[in-house]
C-alpha cells in the first residue's frame, strides 16, 4: 500500500517553470486545493491520477514512495486510484439502501467487515441530519443523506489511496466530522474548496495559478487558532440549524454561545 | 496512419469526448482527422471544424449508421491518408446497439453514458463486449459507489477493455485515454481485408425497403415474431 506521493514541478499555461519543485503528499494528511476557476486544479488532480511520468501538458512527474509507477501499479487499484466525490454527484439506482450496500459488498469479493452495510449505515448516520432508513430508497435520499452515505462508503469501503472531494460545501452533513472520518482512513485526502473553514481544516494548503502550483501554504499556529473559533461558530450554526429543524425558538442572544 | 473508431449510445458524450482527446494530439504535435456518420443532419461536423482540423461527414440517411460505415470505411481511410493523418477519427452514429461498428485494425472505443448504462450495461451488447476502450462518461454525475459496480459489471462483460473515466465538460481523465491511444494505436497502410469484429444483423424485410403499411399482408422478407409466453404454454 501506497505511503506517499511526489509531485515534481512541470510548468505553467505560460510555459514558465513551476515555482514549487517538489510537493510531497502523505497518509492521514489533508491536503486543500485553493486557486480560481481555470487555475488548473483539475488538471493537478488529473496529473495525479494518470501518475503523469513528465510528458502531458505540465510535464509534471508524479513518484510514488520515491520511484516512478510502472505499467502495472494502476492495474492493482482496478482503474481506481482517486475516489471521487463531489457536490453534483448522485445515486441514480431505485433500489433500498441496505440492499445496494449488499451488492457492493458482494462485488467488492471481500469479507470487508469495516464496510458492512450495517457498519456503513451507522456512520453515513454520524453525518447525515435526519437519519437514513435501510429501506429506503436510494433515489429518495436528502441531498445531506445522500453526500453522508457517499462520504462514509468512500471512507470505509473504497480502496482507492487517494480521495478527491470537490467543492462539497452546503450539503447539509457535518462537514468537520466527515473530515476526520477521512483522516482517521490512512489514506491522502485532497479536498477542492473555496470554504475557508475546510481550508483551513487541511495540514497545508496547494495555491494554483495560471495551471502552475505557486505556493505551498502551512498552517501557521494563529491559522489553527482561527481554526479553532470558526469550527465554534459552526457548531453554533448547527445547534442552531438542529433548533429550528427540530421546530423550536431561539431564546435569546447568548443562547448557543456565540 | 492509426484508425480509432468511437461508438456509443446517442447523447452518450462521444463528441465531447472526442474533441478534447483532439486537442490533446494537437498540442502533442499530431494531426487527427475526423469523420462523423450521421443518419440525419446534425451539427457536429462545425463543432470539429472548430478545432482547425480535416472533417468529413457521411449521412447514411435510409441506411443503417453500421452498415454505411462497413461499406464506406475504406475510402474514408483512403481520404484520411490524403489529409496527411496521423490519427483518425470515425465517430458513428449511436443506434440499436444491436450490432458495433468496430474492426481489427482499428482502436475502438465504446462511450457509456454513467447515468444511463448503471442499471443495465449488458444492454449495450457486442459495442461493450467488443471495444478496446471502456469510456464512462459523465461520471461526475454518479456517486463513487455506484461506478465502481459499475466498472465491475463491464469488466465482467469484456475483462480485457481498458476501462476508464472521462469528463467531456472539463476533460479530466482525457490526458490518460489520449496516452493510451498514443501507446496502443497501431499504424496501418490500409484496412483492405479487414473484419468487423460483430456480425451485422440479419434483416431484410419490406420495412427495410420503404414499406410503411401496417399488416401481415404487407410483411415480406426476414421476419421474427415476438413470443407470447401463453403461446409457449400451449
Amino acid at each position: 500500500m501506497l505511503k506517499k506521493l511526489e509531485i515534481l514541478g512541470g510548468y505553467d499555461k505560460h510555459g514558465g517553470k513551476e515555482s514549487v519543485k517538489s510537493l510531497v503528499l502523505e497518509k492521514g494528511n489533508i491536503y486543500t486545493i485553493v486557486g480560481k476557476t481555470g487555475s488548473g486544479k483539475t488538471q493537478l488532480i488529473e496529473d495525479i491520477e494518470s501518475l503523469n511520468n513528465g510528458e502531458g501538458i505540465t510535464k509534471r512527474t508524479i513518484l510514488i514512495d520515491g520511484v516512478i509507477p510502472d505499467d502495472s501499479f494502476h492495474q492493482g487499484y482496478r482503474s481506481q486510484f482517486i475516489a471521487h466525490l463531489s457536490q453534483n454527484m448522485n445515486y441514480i439506482l431505485d433500489m433500498p439502501v441496505v440492499e445496494f450496500l449488499k451488492l457492493r459488498n458482494s462485488l467488492q469479493g471481500h469479507n470487508n467487515l469495516e464496510g458492512s452495510p450495517d457498519k456503513l449505515l451507522a456512520t453515513a448516520n454520524m453525518l447525515a441530519g435526519e437519519e437514513i432508513q435501510p429501506f429506503q430508497l436510494l433515489t429518495r435520499l436528502s441531498g445531506g443523506q445522500s453526500r453522508a452515505l457517499m462520504i462514509a462508503d468512500v471512507a470505509l469501503n473504497s480502496k482507492a489511496p487517494v480521495i478527491l472531494i470537490d467543492e462539497v460545501e452546503n450539503a447539509g452533513i457535518d462537514r468537520i466530522k466527515a473530515m476526520s472520518l477521512l483522516i482517521g482512513q490512512e489514506k491522502i485526502v485532497l479536498v477542492v474548496t473555496h470554504d475557508p473553514l475546510l481550508a483551513l481544516y487541511g495540514n497545508k494548503r496547494i495555491v494554483l495559478k495560471h495551471g502552475g502550483i505557486c505556493h505551498i501554504i502551512e498552517r501557521t499556529n494563529e491559522e489553527k487558532l482561527l481554526l479553532n473559533k470558526l469550527t465554534n461558530t459552526h457548531d453554533a450554526m448547527e445547534t442552531m440549524r438542529k433548533l429550528i429543524r427540530n421546530g423550536e425558538s431561539i431564546k435569546g442572544v447568548n443562547y448557543i454561545g456565540i | 496512419m492509426i484508425t480509432i473508431i468511437v461508438g456509443g449510445a446517442p447523447a452518450s458524450g462521444k463528441t465531447g469526448v472526442l474533441k478534447h482527446v483532439i486537442r490533446y494530439l494537437q498540442l502533442q504535435q499530431h494531426y487527427p482527422a475526423v469523420c462523423k456518420i450521421d443518419c440525419i443532419q446534425s451539427n457536429d461536423k462545425e463543432d470539429y471544424k472548430s478545432l482547425n482540423i480535416p472533417v468529413i461527414q457521411g449521412l447514411s440517411l435510409n441506411i443503417c449508421p453500421d452498415h454505411f460505415l462497413a461499406t464506406n470505411i475504406i475510402d474514408i481511410f483512403e481520404w484520411g491518408k490524403t489529409q496527411k493523418a496521423t490519427h483518425l477519427f470515425m465517430e458513428t452514429a449511436g443506434l440499436c446497439n444491436r450490432c458495433a461498428p468496430f474492426i481489427n485494425r482499428a482502436l475502438n472505443i465504446c462511450v457509456i453514458d454513467s447515468m444511463g448504462s448503471i442499471k443495465g450495461p449488458e444492454k449495450l451488447g457486442p459495442l461493450v463486449s467488443t471495444a478496446d476502450i471502456l469510456v464512462l462518461a459523465k461520471f461526475d454525475l454518479v456517486s463513487q459507489a455506484e461506478r465502481e459496480v459499475l466498472t465491475h459489471h463491464l469488466s465482467l462483460l469484456n475483462p480485457e477493455a481498458f476501462i476508464i473515466e472521462v469528463n467531456g465538460l472539463s476533460g479530466f481523465g482525457v490526458q490518460r485515454l489520449a496516452k493510451y491511444i498514443l501507446n496502443k494505436g497501431q499504424s496501418v497502410d490500409s484496412l483492405e481485408e479487414d473484419q468487423l469484429r460483430y456480425s451485422m444483423p440479419a434483416a431484410n424485410c419490406s420495412y427495410c425497403v420503404g414499406e410503411i403499411r401496417i399488416g401481415r399482408n404487407y410483411q415480406q422478407g426476414i421476419i421474427n415474431r415476438i413470443i407470447f409466453e401463453e403461446e409457449v404454454e400451449e
